[in-house]
Order: C-alpha cells, then structure tokens, then sequence
C-alpha cells in the first residue's frame, strides 16, 4: 500500500537542526508549514480576543467598557489581523505542508526564499501589532485605510503602511515560490489536469497575490507620503481625489477576498469525495470555475463603493459584472453538492466541516448577491448586513475549512488520531454559535445599523445581545480546538494511523501513499504512480 | 561537486532571518524618524547597512553555489520563474502609479472642474472659479506657481541612453553566448556607464525642477504622479545599474558559461523591465 522511500533521513543525511535553531534557519518545507500553522492559530486568538472586545462593548447599547477610539482600533485590528495573521498564514502554512507532497516534489522550488517570506510576514506582524502600545493608538480608520480619515492616525500610520509592505513582500515570496514549485517541481506524469484541486486553486491563489500586493502597497505609499511629503494624490485642494485611493485599494481588495476563498475551495474539493467515497463531481469544471472566479474578481472591484459616487454606467456595469461571479461560484456548490448525491458517506469531524461550509458559504455568497443589486445596496452599504455577509463567507467558510482541513492532515503530519469526540463537539458548537453570532446581524443592517461604532439605538438592543453571546460561545469553543490539536500532536487518542489515515484516500492524492507520520524527507525520488481517482472515471 | 541529476535543496538558511531584521529594523527607524524621534535615522542607516550584507553575503553564496556546479537546469528553471514573476509584481507596482495618472488626468480632475454629471455639481460649489486642465497643482494651487516638465531636452537624451543601454546589454549576452568574453565585459561596462549617466541626468533634472522651475514633490498633484512615477523608476535604475555592475565584476571574474548564466539574464531581464517602464513615462508623464 504505502509505495513509500522508506529510510529516506538516513539516504539523505539531513534531519533537522537541533534546539530552536531549527526554527530559525530551517529550509524544510514542513518546517516552514508548521511554523505558518502555528503563528496564524497564535493570531486566530489575538484577532478573536480582539472581536470579543466588539462584541463585548456592543453586548448593550451605551458604552461599557472601551473609549470609541480604541473600539475603531480593536475593529481594525481585529480585520487586519484575521486577514494578514490568521487567515493567510493558515493556507500558506498548508500549502507549504501540502503542495510538495501532493505533486511529489522533495521540496518547495526555492527553500532559502521560503524561509525569508516567514519570517517577513513575522516582521510585518511584530510591526502592525506595535501600534496597539503607540502615541494615538493602533489605526482605527478601518482595514481599508481610507483617506483623509486614515491620515489623522497617530504615530502608528507609518508603522501600519511598513507593516503592510513587509506582509505584501512576503505574500509575494510564497506565491512566485508556489508558482516555480507547481511549474517546475511536478513528478513525471502528474499533468497540470492530473493536480489535486487543492494545488489548482493554490496557484491559481498566487497569481492573484502576485497581481495585488504590489497594489495594496502602491496605495499605502501614497498615504503615506500625502502624509508625509506633501503630496496630493488623495487631496482635492491638489488636484487628487480621495475616491482614488477606494478604487486602488478594492482593486487589491476584492481579489484579496478571494485569495482567502480560493483555497478554501480546494481544500472542500480534497475532503467531499473523501468521505463520499465518491470521485469530485466535474473535476475539470471546478478548475474552470476557480479561473474565472480569479478573472472576474479584478474586474468587479467598485461594488464595495456604489454609493460613493460613480457615473451611472460604471454602477450598471460593475452590478453586472458582480453577478456573473454568482454562475462558477455556483458550479461549485452544485459540484460539491452532486459529489455527495448518493455516496456513502460518514459523517467524521473534516466532512461535517465541509457539509456546513457548502450551507453556510452559499447562504454569504447569496447576500453577496443581494448587495451586488447597486440601488439596493444603498440601503445595504456600510450597515450589519455587509458584516454578517462577510463574515459568512470568511468565518463558516474559510475557518471552518481550516479546522477541516486541520482535522484531515493533522492525523497524516503526526501519526496521531485526533478525539472525534471532542471534534464533533467542537464542531456542533462552532457551527450553532456561529449562526446565533452572525445571522442576527442580518437583521441588524438591514433595520439600518451602521458598522464600526461603539454604541447604537434601543431598537438594536436584543439582537446585538444575542450576537454578543453567539461570539462568547464561539470564541471559547475555539478553545477546545485548541486542546484537541495539542492532545493529537501530544499522542492523540493513543491510536496510530494508517499510511492512508480514511479510506482509500491513497486513491485520490499522493500525500497518502506515504506513511504517517510524513517524514521529514519526502519524495526525493519522485513517485511513479500518480493517483486518478480525484478526476472520476479515469 | 553535486550531482547534477538531483535538486539542489540547501539545508540552512542564516540570511533570509538576518535579512529580515534589517529590513525591519530599516523600517521602523524609517517610521519612528517620520514620527520625529531622534533615534530614528539611525536605526534606519543601520538597518539598511544589515540588509545591503545580507544581499551581499546571500548573493556571494548563490554565486559560488553556481559556479561549482551544484544548480541543474531545473533549479535554474526555478530561479527564472521566481525572477520573472518578480518582475511582474513590479509591473503591478508602477501600473498602481500609471493608474492613478490616468484616473487623475482624465477623471477626477475634469471633474474638479464641473465636467459631468454627478460629482462635478457638487464640487462646482466648493472649487467653483477652478478651470481644470493638466498640468495642475488643483483649485487650492498647493505648492505654489510652478513650470512643468517638458519632454525634448534632457528626458529625450534620457530616453536614447536608456534604449542605447538595452541594445549593449543584449550585445553583451550574445558575446557570452558565443563565449567572447572581452564582447561581454565591454557590453556590460557600456550598459553600466550609460545607467549610471541616465541617473545623473535624472538627479541634474530634479535639481532644475527643485530650484529653477519651482516644480517639487508639494506642487499638487502633478508634481506628486511626476516624482513619484519617475522617483520609483530612479531608483530601479539604480538598482539596475547595481546589480549589472555586480554581473560586470563578476564576468570579469570569470563566472558563466554560455550554458549557465542565470544571474546575467535575471540582471538583463530586469534591464529591460525598467527600461520599458521608463518608454511609458516619457510617452505618459513627459510628452502628453
């Protein structure tokens, strides 16, 4: 079963570094995943803690326990360091764990870069998070950064524009390395129509970063020497304009949705058929699908800025060019959806992850079709209704995948079983809380209450509250993500796992061929055979 | 000498965390310096010196990595792909510049000036006697009267040595591919010496604009998309010219062959790409 280069640390003579020099200096890409893995799930907690501290202060109407000032920081903080600490991180860490295994390459393409682009999303991180202990506080003007507002931030305003230079460089680090590495590291055989989808959606993933980072840091340059050194590109006594700086940074930003999205797809694509026991319905299409999701997502961008002010061709065209998303986003669902008709399926913790995740993303991705409507999202813009909207797509989507995903490959990377008890619980309170936190904010836009304030109107007063209390409980139960992750690396259940940890999963990717736990050396010998079944009737 | 069969996978890497730090630390004395602390430029020269040896010392152990043999093809693959798509992150980059001219220019401006429907009513209250056009400094004339650029005298002799420095550069390869190596070194000394010179026109430029035409980085925002576009294009040259006089000094070493020279090409690519940016600033920035 398991085609494995077996005693491949002693043929290679390179084990890892002793002590925590090993961190530091190490090439490995399982290293180096580990090492994203662990800093995104520190920042999982530090972004959460910060969202309680919303939550808390929005328990009741009145103010209770922050300054307005530092509630506007913990709200952008808490975007920023979801987004750029937790979010990302995380499907780096697991592509750098994933993608050499899966396409059986001995490593990713350039070792030494990899390591760098680490450690510069560490720098990036250590420099936004200063600004929580500076003179006027951490940014507070929304992770847009929008001018003029942004520009009356205290001392933390150059610290926020470097930060986001050193995350921008290291995204582009990990994507050109995922490029080189699905490009030009592939065992003989494994095709590009022959990746796993996770690999698909991967590079498909680093073009877009490739394309938007050097945006997203062209326009915080721009603040920050309109700051600075008097220039006025965002200033019309000059000659600027501050909607200039909406339409740059949704160029960056709306494809940046989607670079936390598109894995998440992947990943859903790896676990259905799994636990169906079926192949991916339409394989070939949902590789089609991400494309154009990718291409469509640089061309939609003035949706987050209807009722700014746009001649009336622009509103049409960019309301137009939204819904298409709406025709491959929805190939997808009825993909996934086919994939599990008539399976036989189980129903362990990675796939109830990913039945709730195909639910509730389509549930955010049709609100996200009701504000694409531009008259209609006049009464949506900048309400509760745009916060429950993302975060159904980023909280029961991205984060539920990632604890899928975590579930899946956790017992493949250790050797360890993880407790399926303790997983189904985790995932029952996840999945109810999170509806109790974010479905009442649907009601809450649409009555009209604005994000990003501390205080509102009677009228909100119950849903707020029980918002706040669907936070607290998924907030805590996180805990016990955490304790099931450490007890798994830490022994587990006390049973071992197979090569191939679920059912005949060796069929559908190569990480499974090889035994558990992976060892540090993997594939320096490329594979012969390339596993099929993931394409369906091949 | 490695095999030649196997992928060259380092085991240690001490630059890229040393590397790291000084960028950081070039950067936070960057902010704090911005901020008014005393300290801060300091630190940022420290920084930035922390970060010039990395690049010197990472850049001399790829080197000699090269040189013994111990890349294959493939690694040279990679090494292009990783080079080529940096290139296209940079285009990203300057088209964010590109960009915010052209919106400026054909948008936002015309409509400062009451062109249109919908934004330009409401601006006609506030900058109501403003006659828009370009070159503008807007309707507060922010930085004061100024004369703007024009494109036939210094930026024109700019545009040929730039376009002279891309023919040297590639009569340089071809001496190397067909392994004659004083056409090499005399390519790459002409291509050095002709970057060099642009930027020093490009300084002499700035120094007009600055003291004689009343033209700086506060005249609104045409003097901002002109430096700033021109600025970030400055300094790549300088990176440009950097990097070629390194492949100039290591040619004259010896280093490359006909069949490995992936450090040349990634210079010469990079040559190119600036020297393309540079055609879309004359035509874009200096001529229309």
């Amino acid at each position: 079963m398991s085609a494995v280069i077996a005693g491949h640390d002693e043929q290679h003579g390179h084990g890892p570094e002793k002590g925590i020099l090993r961190w530091i200096v190490t090439t490995n890409h399982k290293d180096i995943g580990t090492l994203y893995l662990v800093t995104a799930l520190a920042m999982f907690f530090v972004g959460g803690a910060m969202a309680l501290v919303i939550r808390a202060e929005l328990f009741e109407p009145g103010l209770q326990f922050v300054e307005p000032q530092f509630f506007n920081s913990m709200v952008t903080m808490h975007a920023l360091v979801m987004v750029f600490g937790a979010v990302m991180p995380a499907f780096v860490g697991l592509a750098n764990w994933m993608i050499p295994v899966m396409i059986g390459a001995p490593d990713m393409a350039l070792p030494r870069m990899n390591n760098m682009s680490f450690w510069m999303l560490i720098a990036g991180l250590l420099m936004i998070s200063s600004t929580l202990f500076m003179e006027g506080g951490a940014p507070a003007a929304g992770w847009t950064f929008y001018p003029p507002l942004v520009l009356q931030t205290g001392n933390a305003l150059p610290f926020a524009v470097f930060a986001v230079h050193l995350l921008g460089i290291s995204s582009i680090m990990g994507a050109i390395n995922i490029i080189a590495t699905i490009f030009n590291m592939r065992a003989p055989g494994m095709t590009l129509m022959k990746m796993p989808l996770f690999v698909w959606t991967w590079m498909i993933t680093a073009f877009l970063l490739i394309a938007i980072m050097p945006v997203f840091a062209g326009a915080v340059t721009m603040l920050l020497t309109d700051r600075f050194f008097d220039t006025s590109f965002f200033d019309a006594a000059g000659g600027g304009d501050p909607v200039l700086y909406q339409h740059i940074f949704w160029f960056f930003g709306h494809p940046e949705v989607y670079v936390m999205i598109l894995p998440t797809f992947g990943i859903a694509s790896t676990i259905i058929p799994t636990f169906a026991r079926k192949p991916l319905f339409g394989y070939t299409s949902m590789v089609y699908a991400t494309a154009s999701i990718a291409f469509l997502s640089f061309i939609v961008w003035s949706h987050h800025m209807f009722t700014v002010g746009m001649p009336v061709a622009g509103e049409l065209y960019f309301m137009y060019a939204t819904m298409l998303i709406a025709i491959p986003t929805g190939v997808k669902v009825f993909n996934w959806t086919a994939t599990m008709w008539k399976g036989s399926m189980t129903f362990e913790a990675p796939m109830l992850f990913c039945i709730a995740f195909v639910v509730l993303f389509t549930m955010g991705g049709f609100t996200g079709l009701m504000m694409a409507i531009a008259p209609a999202d006049f009464q949506y813009h900048d309400t509760y209704f745009i916060v429950a909207h993302f975060h159904y797509t980023l909280v029961p989507a991205s984060i539920f995948i990632l604890m899928a995903a975590t579930y899946y490959w956790l017992p493949k990377w250790t050797g360890n079983m993880y407790d399926e008890r303790l997983a189904k619980l985790h995932f029952w309170l996840s999945a109810v809380s999170v509806n109790i936190l974010f479905f009442p904010q649907h009601f809450l836009g649409l009555a009209g209450m604005p994000r990003r304030i501390p205080d509102y109107a009677v009228q909100f007063a119950d849903w707020n509250m029980i918002s706040s209390i669907g936070a607290f409980i998924f907030g805590f139960s996180q805990l016990l993500f955490l304790y099931i992750v450490i007890k798994t690396i830490r022994g587990g259940t006390g049973e071992k796992v197979t090569a191939e940890v679920w059912e005949d999963a060796r069929k559908h990717s190569l990480e499974w061929t090889l035994p558990s736990p992976l060892p540090y050396h993997t594939f320096s010998t490329p594979p012969t055979k390339i596993p099929t079944e993931h394409l369906g009737g091949h | 000498m490695a095999s030649n069969n196997t992928y060259y996978i380092p085991h240690k890497a001490t630059w890229p965390v040393v590397g790291t730090a000084g960028l950081m630390m070039m950067m936070a004395g960057f902010a704090n310096y911005l901020n008014g602390a005393a300290t801060g430029s300091t630190f940022m020269v420290i920084g930035l010196m922390i970060f010039i040896i990395m690049f010197a010392g990472w850049f001399s152990l790829q080197a000699i990595e090269s040189e013994r043999g111990m890349l294959n093809v493939q690694v040279g693959v990679s090494y292009r792909m990783g080079m080529l798509w940096f290139i296209f992150s940079e285009i990203m980059f300057f088209a964010v510049f590109f960009s915010a001219l052209w919106y400026i220019r054909n948008l936002s401006v015309p409509w400062l000036g009451g062109e249109g429907f919908g934004p330009g009513r409401s601006t006609e209250m506030l900058w109501g006697d403003y006659v828009s056009g370009w070159p503008t400094n807007g309707p507060g004339n922010v930085g004061g009267e100024f004369e703007p650029m024009g494109a036939w005298g210094l930026p024109f002799v700019n545009t040929l040595i730039l376009l002279s420095s891309g023919v040297t550069v590639t009569w340089a390869h071809w001496g190397l591919l067909q392994n004659k190596r004083k056409q090499l070194i005399k390519g790459l000394a002409a291509t050095v010496v002709l970057g060099f010179t642009f930027v020093a026109f490009q300084a002499y430029e700035y120094y007009e604009a600055y003291h004689e035409m009343g033209l700086t980085l506060g005249s609104g925002v045409y003097g901002s998309t002109f430096f700033m576009l021109t600025g970030f294009h400055g300094l790549h040259v300088t990176i440009g010219a950097i990097i070629l006089s390194v492949i100039l000094f290591r040619s004259w070493k010896g280093h490359f062959t006909p069949e490995n020279h992936f450090a040349f090409e990634g210079a010469a690519w990079y040559w190119h790409f600036v020297d393309v940016v540079w055609l879309g600033l004359f035509i874009f920035v200096y001529l229309l």
